[in-house]
Order: structure tokens, then C-alpha cells, then sequence
């Protein structure tokens, strides 16, 4: 009789239990078969190099052999050499002159373009087909651009009776020159993220604040700027990380000159780990190269926050 | 500051399609007009037409006197709530508020007491420093009201401002709306297509359908004496019952004939009615469940639905047609009972081919 009343409440739970059921959140590991291929290049073309890339730069290397540990021997090299230093200045000139420009062209472009019109579609095309070209293409256009005499910039400028600026020789303009180039080359991205920032704003917005009495300028200041504030940071930031890494152009159309003026770190680094084959040299001024773009970033995206709202 | 809003003869066209067609309505002074229809009938159209947010293609619009259809937006001063609010999303609510005013070059004296005095009659005062992302929808439609309070203007358009709110919501801004009305002395026009809005907040209401107007009325006129079968259908829960009818025109009054040897005599005067078909109308509470013998129709009951206060028997006479009765809320009929039903024919209506009504002389 004990064990006839004992069985039942062994074989079910007493009120109040939680029956253990299989738990719907609980990872299945064959998912990882999906993110395996990807997180294989991952590890192996950007993780690994990047922390061989730090072994390196601690390391006299040359592409025979990796040489006795120097410590922070690199380093030291790369802050006495004036060469770098003039490539760090150079770089953060050149950031200096594309990003903003990127950002404040791309957002007028965006501005002038965000309407239905057939016209409207064709220019977005016209202005985002130059992002499409090789390096190789752009900078060959804009030689053809800038060579004195036969050049188009020389041609227009003939047609005033004015000399063209070298754009090309000149110590004081070569980095503009190619400041200008690259604007041209990579208008289209910042140009596309803002319109798309622009076709999300909702248009009642917009019919509110014709009924509020609100005329063009206070519209764009009060409504349109503000609600695509995410993307002006987004593409700044963008903008900073792809412009930090300058290399085709200088070295397709001065090759770091006139005198290093046009030299940015990344031609720097070529120059040093390939053409000079001072590997543990070149991976240090690469090292430096990753922590300014990451302040960069994060400093911008901090910067942004700070203020709310991001 | 209030506007007689003057509509005249106005047509809207999206490409080939005609939206509004040649359409005509005067709203007076202090009035609350409420434009009612389905989707698609154009309502909407037409209030943006006022608002200046459609152009007009034909026609003229005009506020007390003035013709305004070829003013911006800006300079009609009118205010509309949105049916999503449409509040500016990085300001706060009194900036949201203020935007217009500070946009005339009001001063900033002026623009703190009027948002102050809005945000007191809408008990958002606690809210002001928020942004519109941290409000509940209900908040939300307040502030955006509010933003059309401060500006004083002389009329309010409202689109569907209430159909984003859950249902008891729905009830309480309902009820605050009809409070609001009586305190800004202005005209207003909203827009639904929900009939209890439609009834309880207007004094007319302007039934719409396929870009034309039905019918203007009150909300009894339009309830009680539908100018088309599409009101009587559109307007009332459940919808006016309609039972196909051979008419007897000898007496005095018309007799109504249905399937099964029912008749019912209306109160509609013989010499009235043309030739041609017509169909026998009531509404729900005029048709009450008798017991079988009794009244003027006999039927099976369909469906019973419980409202509390009453019940409404879905019952199908002889010939298969159905008709919604009422009964008491604790009604005992079931479903599949055989049922009396009495027509009171002093509440009926009778509509032609094209539609148009007769009303019986007691409605």
C-alpha cells in the first residue's frame, strides 16, 4: 500500500516543478558550419597577420630570415627617422583636406539628387561611376588632367590666359592635387549613404514643417540635418579609415614626391618592408598606422556620443 | 479666430485617376465636421487639399472669404495633427511645440506661455524636456495636438489622429477631443473612418464614397435618415438590414411584401415612390424577436451575439434572407430556435435601384 502511494508522486513531479523542456534558445552548434568558412578567413587573413604583424615589428626581419629581438628598437628607429614623421604629417594633411570635403560634397550632392526625377537618377549614375575605376584609371585620368602644357586643367586655364597651377610638381599643391583626385574618385559612397539617410526620413516631417511655416534653410537646419546626423558620423568615420590608408595615387602619380611631401605612411611602409626590405622596420610603422586609425575612429565615434543622440 | 471653410466644385487627379470629383461643401464658423468613408474614398485627399499638402486641380478652397488654394501651407494658418504624429524626432516637446511660432518670428515671451498654457490643458507640462522617442503613443498624440494648439490657428485638421492608439486609448482621446473642441473655439475637420468617431466628436459629418459625397448631416440625420443605401450600409453596427421586397402601393402607405408571404406596413406615403425595384430597409433595434406567432415574420436563428446591453439574433426568414434583430441582453433564444420577428415599419426605409432612400415619416 506504502509503495503503490509512493510510486505515483515519484514518477510525476509535484505541483510547482519545473519540468525540464528543451530550451528553444540553446545554441546548436551545426549553426557554426554557416559562420565557419568566413571566421576561417577571418582568423587567417586579418587576425593572424595582425598579431605576426606586432611579433615583427618587435624583430629585426628581413624576407630571409627573422632576425634577434630588438624590443622596442623599431620604434625608436621610426620616431628618429624624419622621413616617417614627414609621412605621419603628410597623412594626417591629406585626411585633413579629402575627409570633410567628402562629407560636405557628398551631403550636397545627396541634397541636390534626393527627388524622382529621371535627371535626378542619371546624375546619382554620372557621380557614382567614378567610385567604380581602379586606381590605376583614376590617377592616369587625372595626370592627363594636370599635365602642364596639353593638360585639360592647362587647356581651360589657356582659354583665360592664365597659367595652370602644377598640381603635380608643385611642393605646396601636389597633396591638394591629389586630394582632389581622390575626392573625385570616392564621392560616390559618401554621396549614396546620404541619400539613403535622406529616403528614410519620413515625409509627414516634412508636411509638418510646411504647415509649421518652417521655409527651405530652416527645414534643412532644423529637420533634415539633424535626422541624418548618424550617417554624417558614419561616413566621417568611413572616410577617416579609408583615408588613412593613401597609397595608390601618390604613388602613381609623384611617387611620394616632390621631396616626400606626397609620401603618406602607407607608401612609407611599402617603401620600407618591400623595396628596402627592412620588414621589423616597415611592420612597426604599420603597428602605428592601426593605432592612429583606431584613435581616429574612436575618438570621432566618442566625440559623437558624448553629445547624445548618436 | 475661427474659419468658414468654403470648398467649391474641386477635382484631384493622380495621373489618370480622378481622386475627388468636382466637389462642393461649406464648413461654418466653429463647426466640427467630420469627414467619414472608407479607404480610398478620398477623405484624406481632401483634407490635405485644405492643408495645402495636395494641390487642388480644379476648384477653389477659400477661408472666410480668402481663396487660400494657391497659399503655401504655411500662410493658410490652419494646424493638422497627423495620423502618425509626424512630431519632429530629435526635438523635444517644447521645442516640438514652439517650432512654428519661432518660424513667424514670435516672441520668445509669447511662445513659453502658449506652450506652457497647451501643455497644462494637455497635462503634458511633466513631458516638456522629452523627446518624442520616449513617449507612449497616447503622449505622442497629445504633444502633436498640442503643437497645433500653440499655434492659434484658425482651423484644425485632424487625419485619423486617433487609429494609432490601442483601443481603450482610443475611447479616453476620443472623449478628450470633444472636451478640447468646447475649450479652442475653432473650426475643426477630422478625418476617419471609424462611425463611432465619426458620431460621437462631429456636428455634421460628411459621409464620402468613391470620390463623391453621399450625404451631409448630423449624426442622427445620417444614422436615422440614410440619403443612399451606401450611408445605411456604412454608417451603424450592424449595418442597416436590407430584404428584397415586392411593394403594395394601393393604401395610403406602402406595404412591404417579402418571401414567405411577410408583410410589413411602412410608414412611407404610397404617391411617393416611383416605379421600378426597391428594397425594404431597417435597422436592428426596429426588428425585435417575438415570440413565433407574434410579430409580422417568423425565422431560425443563425447567430447570437451578446452585447450586455442587448443581443442581436441573426435570424434567416423562409426565403434564406437574413435579418439582424435585437433582444433583450438576456435574451433567451439559441442558436437554431424558431423566432417571431416585428418589423416596426414606422422606422423603415426603402431604397431604389440606384440606391436612393425613402424614409418612413416616424425616423
Amino acid at each position: 500500500m506504502a509503495e503503490q502511494l509512493t510510486l505515483p508522486q515519484t514518477a510525476t513531479p509535484a505541483a510547482g516543478v519545473r519540468v525540464p523542456s528543451a530550451d528553444i534558445y540553446a545554441p546548436k552548434w551545426r549553426n557554426f558550419i554557416f559562420v565557419a568558412p568566413y571566421l576561417f578567413f577571418f582568423t587567417t587573413l586579418l587576425v593572424f597577420p595582425l598579431f605576426w604583424g606586432i611579433w615583427l615589428s618587435f624583430h629585426k626581419a628581413d624576407t630571409f630570415s627573422t632576425g634577434k629581438f630588438v624590443g622596442f628598437g623599431n620604434y625608436i628607429r621610426l620616431f628618429n627617422d624624419k622621413v616617417f614623421l614627414q609621412s605621419i604629417w603628410n597623412t594626417f594633411y591629406f585626411v585633413g583636406l579629402t575627409v570633410p570635403a567628402l562629407a560636405l560634397i557628398g551631403l550636397f550632392l545627396a541634397l541636390c539628387l534626393n527627388r524622382r526625377t529621371r535627371s535626378a537618377a542619371v546624375l546619382r549614375t554620372i557621380f557614382f561611376s567614378s567610385s567604380v575605376l581602379s586606381v590605376t584609371i583614376v590617377t592616369l585620368i587625372w595626370r592627363i588632367v594636370y599635365i602642364p602644357n596639353n593638360g585639360l586643367l592647362s587647356i581651360v586655364y589657356g582659354w583665360f590666359g592664365a597659367t595652370a597651377p602644377s598640381f603635380i610638381s608643385d611642393p605646396n599643391l601636389a597633396m591638394i592635387g591629389i586630394a582632389i583626385a581622390t575626392i573625385w574618385w570616392c564621392i560616390g559612397l559618401p554621396m549614396m549613404l546620404f541619400l539613403s539617410a535622406l529616403q528614410q526620413i519620413p515625409q509627414d516631417i516634412y508636411e509638418a514643417a510646411a504647415l509649421d511655416n518652417a521655409n527651405r534653410w530652416q527645414t534643412l537646419r532644423s529637420i533634415t540635418l539633424p535626422s541624418i546626423k548618424r550617417t554624417f558620423v558614419l561616413v566621417i568615420i568611413i572616410q577617416i579609415v579609408l583615408q588613412f590608408q593613401l597609397f595608390g595615387q601618390p604613388w602613381l602619380m609623384t611617387r611620394g614626391g616632390p621631396n616626400n611631401l606626397t609620401k603618406p605612411i602607407v607608401l612609407y611602409i611599402y617603401d620600407t618592408a618591400f623595396r628596402r626590405w627592412d620588414l621589423g622596420l616597415g611592420a612597426a610603422a604599420s603597428e602605428i598606422l592601426f593605432i592612429l586609425i583606431l584613435i581616429a575612429a574612436m575618438a570621432q565615434y566618442l566625440v559623437t556620443r558624448r553629445k547624445g543622440e548618436l | 479666430m475661427t474659419a468658414h471653410i468654403e470648398i467649391k466644385d474641386v477635382v484631384k487627379r493622380f495621373g489618370a485617376a480622378t481622386v475627388i470629383d468636382h466637389l462642393s461643401l461649406s464648413i461654418d464658423p466653429n463647426e466640427f465636421m467630420v469627414f467619414l468613408g472608407p479607404s480610398g474614398c478620398g477623405k484624406s485627399t481632401l483634407l490635405r487639399m485644405i492643408a495645402g499638402l495636395e494641390s487642388v486641380d480644379e476648384g477653389t478652397i477659400s477661408i472666410n472669404g480668402q481663396r487660400i488654394d494657391n497659399l503655401p501651407p504655411g500662410q493658410r494658418d490652419i494646424a493638422m495633427v497627423f495620423q502618425s504624429y509626424a512630431l519632429y524626432p530629435h526635438m523635444t516637446v517644447a521645442d516640438n511645440m514652439a517650432f512654428g511660432l519661432r518660424n513667424i518670428g514670435i516672441s520668445a515671451d509669447v511662445i513659453s506661455a502658449r506652450v506652457t498654457e497647451a501643455g497644462r490643458m494637455l497635462e503634458i507640462g511633466h513631458l516638456m524636456e522629452r523627446k518624442p522617442g520616449q513617449l507612449s503613443g497616447g503622449q505622442r498624440q497629445r504633444v502633436a495636438i498640442g503643437r497645433a494648439i500653440v499655434k492659434e490657428p484658425k482651423a484644425f485638421l485632424f487625419d485619423e489622429p486617433l487609429s494609432n492608439l490601442d483601443a481603450a486609448l482610443r475611447v479616453r482621446t476620443r472623449v478628450e477631443l470633444a472636451q478640447l473642441r468646447h475649450r479652442v473655439k475653432s473650426t475643426m475637420i477630422f478625418v476617419t473612418h471609424d462611425q463611432i468617431e465619426a458620431m460621437t466628436l462631429a456636428d455634421r459629418i460628411v459621409v464620402m464614397n468613391n470620390r463623391k459625397i453621399e450625404q451631409i448631416g448630423t449624426p442622427m440625420e445620417i444614422y436615422s435618415r440614410p440619403a443612399t443605401r451606401f450611408v445605411a450600409t456604412f454608417v451603424g453596427s450592424p449595418a442597416m438590414n436590407f430584404v428584397d421586397a415586392t411593394l403594395d402601393t394601393s393604401g395610403t402607405n406602402v406595404t412591404a411584401r417579402f418571401a414567405g408571404g411577410v408583410s410589413v406596413e411602412t410608414d412611407i406615403g404610397s404617391n411617393q415612390l416611383g416605379d421600378g425595384k426597391y428594397t425594404f430597409g431597417i435597422r436592428s433595434e426596429d426588428v425585435r424577436v417575438a415570440p413565433v406567432g407574434q410579430g409580422n415574420a417568423e425565422g431560425v436563428v443563425d447567430v447570437i451575439e451578446r452585447l450586455g446591453e442587448r443581443t442581436l439574433v441573426y435570424a434567416r426568414l423562409g426565403d434564406g434572407q437574413q435579418v439582424v434583430g435585437s433582444d433583450a441582453g438576456n435574451s433567451p433564444v439559441a442558436v437554431g430556435d424558431r423566432i417571431g420577428l416585428a418589423f416596426d415599419g414606422r422606422k423603415s426605409h426603402l431604397f431604389n435601384e440606384a440606391g436612393h432612400a425613402w424614409h418612413a415619416r416616424g425616423v
